[in-house]
């Protein structure tokens, strides 16, 4: 299955290509994971666990930054084996483009399932990688973005937010 | 006046009892002490290297009896195919091992990698996830035309290609039949699939093995269709195990339609590992297991051309058939698109010219074979489909077109080497008129128009080659085994009777008819008859169950026996009454002399037989147990009418099964309830294949319907009450009941019957261009066929 989208995240270009290269952010926005370990340069190794209709897993894999051409794109590859439920394996590609104080984050996803996912899951796979992906780079954009003057959400909650700007800036 | 007992008897199924208060004995059932259970670890993609496996910190995990690789199994032989083809150049077909568990590489979803064996079923699984398979994934071969290019990924790279064979029915006959359709009048050409589909027998496959290492006995507990056949494949080709240090039993059996026919690598499995662990070792089937490692069925994609004059009567017939045969070839694979499909491609008609041609083509899916019908209903499929095609193309009713063409004349040979020798087609044809109520179609057709309804009929006319095998045809035609069957009549001191048969009942309902048949024959009652089956330790060798054979295959061994044990008993019978043995006749379980009022009871003669003290014992020996092997002499031709009536909902495109009405012609008749009951359930076979089945990959290999969430089953809702009758009868001319079987009619027969009817209902709604419509006939399917 395949899925494209953009967002624009209000943050300069270099603070989101740094972003999307640090272990402890993309531990914090793949939805499941517990462990994310690593670096660009050797590749990330994660545990994530996911629960895709009727099948809960806990799925091993490597992340992969290929192609990078900073700040501007890169190409994430990932493969993640879940013993008895399958695998799931995929790539994006993400394109940086600055738009005055923000950055335009565009991304092409393409995911694959096996063995069990595939058996018992087909049907709701697209769905499901949909939803992986947009809470992917909704957490993404909120660990870089401040806080909207207006929000009135929790304190824990605010303070959340904005927490990889805060932390590089 | 129906009887009460005997032939002819609707006898209730005495199975049934034990089966529907949940006594059934099924292998699942069976537990040995100490035994350890094995997990199976299965390929999770379509096609890939095998770079490693690591087994040892599976090893060191609780429970964990050891793990087995392929490479426990070198020596070992492979799961062995039953039947050779050869192809049209005179070639044998391409054959590639079949490893018990893969070696160097993977070649279909489900294809076992690795087997832990441990104390329990979850420590199992546990150490499962503790085995590290490192795979490096190739192309997926699946397509089989895309197969057959040169240059295409190989499923197995020892083989020259992806094509088992290239197969050509009757080769002599391919330049006549081309010219003829060249000449011809008109041509009718249709392009269809035959869908693949899932046998989804209610109890998965379960194996339980052990070994005594006192003795070197082997036993298997399995769920088979014919365990004589499992222990000569498992003993001779896979373990080298001799026949008298095995035995297999397969108990009660829930349901089988062809998938449990075959030799399996979890039965080898578990009968090596329970010697190489010292204890016995069970494997119980999981349903997932099941979707992606019992053998599929169909999976044919065809062209199909018939010629015909200006009235219509047939002239040649051609086919193009592609046939899938998965990743390896299981036992009988090769021969369900060629023997058992060729050779029907004659149907009911007098075609004189018909060239079939086959290739089968290996994919990286699970391996397909016979599935209840196996290869006559992907034959009756097409020729019932182009017939109803020309008929419209033609502007001939498409009743009247079959008509025309019918065989009338028996014993007709055809021109695909058959010769059926009985038939009455225009029987079977007019029954089902009638019993359809085909003259009040239209009236019907105009209420359901009422309704905003699109109502439809179709008809299809099936033949089928059932009664498998005549032993030295098969033999001829790349068989590797024999076709005949067996039975043991042993009569006991007191008179019951217990039959040790080779056929197999799961579901069949042998226990219950093949009783009535002795019983009829000896006059006793059926409740003093034991049918035995299942057990290579009580009968003699057998051939087991598929192909409607048992009635009349095993039943006519169990009528030969039978007929030995009273010649038997009437020479105990005239020592009795000290009369000639000429003059004794059985009637009603006593033995008279004829033209006095001597009788003696059966009892009597029995008791005699193993108490001798007034017996001829320098003329016969003590006892009453015979034992007959019976080689059918040809096939048996069951055939019938079948129509089927739909309504189509225009805005949905969901088709509605209103009636079926099924008129067989079956030879005689031994219990009409169970008949009726193997008609029922072939029917809800055949339009669970028509209207809801199918078995689907993505272009990865993954397996997509792997579960009941997106594999359909036929349901009570899905089918409308049946109607059928078998009254119109030909009795078989060469077997001593005059019996046909009647196992595999009713998914022959319905699949063009209702594909024709909604078609026909699409044609009338003015869709003209819709010709055909590939199964399942799914609401999606149907209405973007209206749109088109």
């Amino acid at each position: 299955m395949n899925l494209s989208d953009s967002r624009t995240i209000k943050a300069d270009i270099d603070t989101v290509w740094a972003a999307l290269l640090s272990a402890d952010v993309l531990k914090e926005c793949v939805p499941g994971c517990q462990e994310m370990t690593g670096s660009p340069e050797d590749g990330f190794q994660a545990v994530v666990v996911q629960k895709v209709g009727p099948v809960k897993a806990t799925f091993k894999g490597e992340v992969e930054l290929r192609e990078m051409q900073p700040p501007h794109s890169v190409k994430i590859v990932g493969a993640g084996k879940g013993g008895a439920a399958g695998f799931a394996k995929g790539g994006a590609d993400v394109r940086l483009d600055a738009d005055g104080d923000s950055t335009v984050l565009q991304y092409d996803v393409e995911a694959k399932v096996g063995g069990k996912l595939a058996q018992l899951g087909s049907r709701i796979i697209d769905g499901f990688a949909k939803k992986m992906a947009d809470e992917f780079f909704t957490r993404f954009q909120n660990a870089l973005e401040e806080p909207d003057e207006d929000e009135t959400e929790a304190e824990e909650e605010t303070a959340r937010k904005g927490w990889f700007k805060r932390l590089v800036s | 006046m129906p009887k009460d007992e005997g032939i002819g008897a609707s006898s209730k199924r005495r199975e049934d009892l034990r089966f529907l208060t949940g006594k059934g004995k099924y292998t699942d059932d069976i537990n040995l002490q100490g035994q350890a259970y094995a997990y199976f670890i299965r390929s999770d993609v379509a096609h890939g290297t095998i770079n490693s496996i690591d087994t040892s910190a599976a090893e060191k995990m609780p429970g964990v009896e050891k793990v087995f690789t392929a490479a426990d199994f070198e020596g070992v032989g492979g799961v062995p195919c039953g039947w050779q083809v050869t192809d049209r150049f005179g070639e044998v077909m391409q054959e590639p091992k079949h490893p018990v568990l893969a070696e160097g590489k993977v070649r279909h979803v489900g294809d076992p990698i690795a087997v832990v064996v441990a104390d329990s079923l979850s420590e199992a699984r546990d150490a499962a996830e503790a085995v590290e398979i490192d795979i490096t994934e190739l192309e997926p071969v699946l397509n089989m035309k895309d197969a057959l290019k040169d240059g295409a990924t190989k499923v197995h790279d020892d083989l020259t290609s992806n094509l088992c064979y290239d197969w050509g029915f009757v080769e002599e006959n391919r330049d006549a039949v081309d010219a003829a359709i060249k000449g011809a009048h008109h041509v009718t050409t249709l392009e269809l699939k035959n869908n693949r589909l899932v046998a989804n027998p209610m109890e998965p496959r379960v194996a339980v093995a052990e070994f005594d290492s006192s003795t070197d006995d082997y036993t298997l507990y399995t769920t088979s269709q014919n365990p004589h056949v499992i222990r000569l494949l498992m003993g001779a080709f896979v373990l080298g195990i001799p026949e008298h240090k095995l035995r297999v039993v397969a108990p009660d059996v829930g349901g089988g339609f062809g998938a449990k026919i075959y030799h399996y690598a979890e039965e080898a499995f578990c009968t090596f590992a329970a010697k190489a662990v010292g204890r016995p070792v069970k494997w119980t089937s999981s349903r997932s297991e099941a979707f992606m490692s019992d053998a599929h069925g169909r999976d044919h994609v065809t062209k199909i051309e018939l010629a015909m004059d200006k009235d219509g009567q047939f002239l040649a017939l051609r086919t193009d058939t592609h046939a899938n045969m998965g990743a390896y070839l299981s036992t009988f694979a090769p021969s369900i698109p060629t023997w058992l499909h060729g050779t029907l491609m004659a149907g009911n008609y007098k075609t004189p010219l018909i060239y079939v041609n086959v290739k089968a083509v290996f994919t990286n899916t699970v391996p397909v074979d016979a599935y209840r019908g196996a290869g006559r209903p992907e034959a009756t499929f097409q020729l019932e489909r182009v017939v109803d095609k020309a008929a419209r193309e033609m502007g001939i009713d498409p009743i009247e077109l079959r008509r025309r063409n019918f065989i009338t004349e028996f014993p007709y040979a055809t021109p695909v080497a058959v010769e059926y020798d009985t038939g009455d087609y225009h029987a079977t044809m007019d029954k089902l008129l009638e019993m359809s109520d085909h003259a009040g179609f239209e009236k019907r057709a105009a209420e359901s128009k009422k309704n905003g309804k699109l109502r439809g009929f179709g008809i299809a006319h099936y033949i089928e080659a059932c009664g498998i095998a005549p032993s030295n045809l098969v033999g001829q035609l790349g068989a590797r085994a024999g076709l005949y069957e067996s039975a043991t009549v042993r009569v006991n001191a007191t008179g019951s009777i217990s039959v040790m048969t080779g056929s197999h009942s799961h579901g069949q309902g042998h226990e219950t008819s093949f009783a009535q048949v002795v019983a009829d024959m000896i006059g006793v009652d059926e409740a003093q008859i034991d049918i035995i089956h299942g057990d290579t330790g009580r009968g003699p060798m057998g051939m087991g169950t598929y192909g409607s054979r048992s009635i009349a295959v095993g039943g006519s061994a169990m009528v030969r026996a039978t007929e030995k044990i009273i010649n038997k008993a009437k020479k105990i019978a005239a020592h009795l009454m000290e009369a000639s043995e000429g003059d004794i006749e059985l009637k009603d379980g006593a033995f008279t002399v004829a033209g006095t009022d001597k009788s003696v009871a059966w009892g009597d003669v029995t008791l005699a037989a193993y108490v001798p003290h007034n017996y001829p014992l320098e003329d016969i020996e003590p006892g009453l147990e015979e034992t007959a092997f019976y080689d059918p002499a040809n096939f048996t031709y069951p055939s019938g009418a079948y129509g089927c009536e739909v309504e189509v909902d225009p805005e949905t495109g969901k088709v509605t099964v209103l009636a079926f009405s099924a008129a067989d012609d079956f030879g005689n008749i031994i219990n009409p309830m169970i008949v009726e009951g193997q008609v029922h359930g072939g029917l809800a076979q055949g339009i669970g294949q028509a209207l809801v089945e199918n078995c689907a990959y993505d272009e990865n290999g993954q397996l997509l319907s792997g579960s009941y969430m997106d594999y359909t089953m036929p349901r009570a809702d899905d089918l409308p009450m049946f109607n059928v009758d078998h009254s119109s009868i030909t009795p078989c001319t060469h077997n001593p009941l005059g019996v046909k079987g009647c196992g595999e009619a009713g998914a022959i027969g319905s699949p063009p019957a209702l594909v024709s009817a909604v078609v026909d209902a699409l044609q009338r709604a003015g869709h003209t261009d819709v010709t055909h419509i590939d199964m399942p006939l799914t609401p999606d399917r149907v209405w973007a066929a209206m749109k088109s």
